[in-house]
């Protein structure tokens, strides 16, 4: 779950943060908007089955209206994203309008439009911030994810963001089985560049499905980054996402909560509101921003999301010692590996979501998949070299060929 | 520092953004994007008249914050001076 920035409790207040957040608020904290399907990559684990553009997409006019809300709302910033939300033509303009209007922006790119100019002007905004992803602190890990040349293309971004001036932005990765023994050079990266490390789970969401068995961390590698995290967590961000982790003994810096429908959110390009950005699917669909209350009316009074805001049950999970902080991990993640809501997590750090998983293939469980898939239907034809013609009389015609329209039906025809 | 200093004037730093909650309020620095809580409604109502105030003891004052309550306003607004959200003010 995206969550927002690290929290601090000041010494004379005893409640949690997290107690008042799990029944909701009147506004989010911060929310997730993907701009567009569109998107140059097509990563083989992206979260929102990105590639093609949706031509239902909001308008530059419906996105502001969207924003004025968000203004009026005090949502503190928004998690801009996509597809590669650069692709879109009122990218810079929407930005501007959002900061203008107090609503800070902290977008996610590829890195592929974040030219010197471009740099410079996100380096002049203090209500922006940008994240760059890259999925492998190597070339060889990363584009096998993200793509040929996607690591070439990041890197010359934050190159280009660390020449402008820019502090602090930061450097994004989704853990996964091939660059969990990476952590120190994606550290050695952000540094270089005067980034900041941001860490997150791989969820089995949109494209993720097909790849998450032989992507996700192996259960050595789980306790592998949750040792990292608590060497370095101070430094690094995880937007609250390894959660689940808290079972092997101390609690991760952050919420510890998942925030879906309580305090996040996901727009998706086309105005859809979902509980999450890992939950593009119907069962966490709350509403649309076109609908007559616009967001502010389905953040308030959409059945899921009140739903989601009364306590939970820990079903299966009720008894475990760890449940006060684990809260059984991450619904999306469940969801889309066909466990029960109310279980373990699939990464359960005490092996309970692996036996679950086992029991799938026996008791038949249907695993749900998203109908919102914006994949490119073909690959992009491979590049080739010139064609080599050579021109050759064929030696069966006598006469130059003309147009079938201009030739007499009898032509050809030869009489013995 | 230890403890803020109650008769210097203070104020909400520039990039802090204050969002009233039926327990208090939510604050967010744009700054060092850190989120942090008010746990009352009248330490709410101190830190908004901080601006203003001559010294953060007169703001506690003018929010009805007793003298025998002092000692709790007092380390809340330093942990908030920690985190930068309240800066000192030169009057």
């Amino acid at each position: 779950m995206t969550a927002p920035a690290k929290t601090e409790r000041s010494d004379r207040q005893p409640a949690r943060l997290v107690d008042l957040f799990e029944h909701g608020l009147d506004a989010p904290i911060c929310l997730t908007w993907e701009l567009t399907y569109a998107c140059n990559l097509a990563c083989t684990h992206c979260l929102s089955s990105s590639g093609r553009r949706d031509p239902r997409e909001l308008t530059t006019r419906e996105a502001k209206a969207v924003i004025d809300e968000l203004e009026a709302m005090q949502v503190f910033y928004v998690n801009i994203g996509g597809g590669e939300p650069t692709l879109r033509p009122d990218f810079w303009e929407l930005l501007d309008y959002a900061t203008a209007h107090r609503v800070g922006v902290k977008f996610s790119t590829n890195g592929a439009r974040i030219t010197p100019d471009a740099a410079r002007r996100l380096a002049a905004n203090d209500y922006v911030d940008v994240q760059i992803s890259l999925d492998g602190a190597t070339p060889d890990v990363n584009d096998a994810v993200r793509g040929p040349g996607s690591y070439d293309t990041a890197v010359r971004a934050m190159r280009n963001l660390a020449d402008a001036g820019m502090k602090n932005f930061k450097l994004s990765v989704v853990c996964t089985r091939h660059n969990i023994p990476q952590l120190d050079g994606f550290a050695e990266l952000a540094d270089r560049y005067g980034a900041q490390l941001r860490l997150t789970r791989l969820r089995p969401s949109g494209r993720g499905a097909d790849v998450w068995d032989e992507l996700h961390p192996t259960s050595a590698q789980q306790r592998v980054l949750y040792d990292w995290l608590l060497a370095h967590g101070e430094r690094v961000l995880t937007g609250d996402s390894f959660f689940h982790l808290s079972a092997y003994g101390e609690s991760l810096p952050g919420l510890n909560l998942c925030g879906a429908g309580r305090v996040v959110c996901l727009i998706d390009p086309v105005g859809d509101v979902y509980a999450c950005p890992f939950a593009i699917h119907d069962d966490f669909l709350a509403g649309n921003v076109r609908d007559p209350g616009g967001f502010t009316g389905v953040w308030r009074a959409s059945e899921l999301f009140r739903e989601l805001r009364t306590p939970q049950q820990g079903g299966a999970c009720a008894s475990c010692s760890f449940y006060d902080t684990c809260k059984g991990g991450c619904m999306a993640a469940k969801f889309f590996t066909g466990l029960p809501l109310d279980g373990p997590d699939p990464e359960c750090v005490r092996g309970f979501g692996e036996e679950s998983l086992a029991r799938r293939a026996d008791d038949g469980t249907q695993v749900p998949h998203s109908s919102v898939d914006h994949s490119r239907r073909t690959a992009p034809r491979a590049r080739t070299g010139p064609v080599d013609l050579v021109l050759v009389r064929r030696p069966d015609l006598t006469a130059p060929p003309v147009s079938d329209c201009a030739e007499d039906p009898l032509a050809g025809l030869r009489f013995s | 520092m230890t403890t803020v200093d109650l008769d210097r004037a203070w104020d909400l730093h520039s990039q802090v953004s204050v969002r009233p909650e039926p327990f208090g309020a939510l604050l967010y620095h744009f700054g060092t994007r850190r989120l942090t809580f008010l746990k009352d409604r009248r330490l709410l109502a101190v830190v908004r008249s901080l601006a203003d105030a001559p010294s953060a003891r007169e703001a506690c004052r003018a929010a009805g914050v007793r003298d025998d309550e002092l000692a709790s306003y007092r380390s809340a607004l330093t942990a908030l001076v920690r985190s930068s959200m309240v800066v000192g003010r030169n009057p």
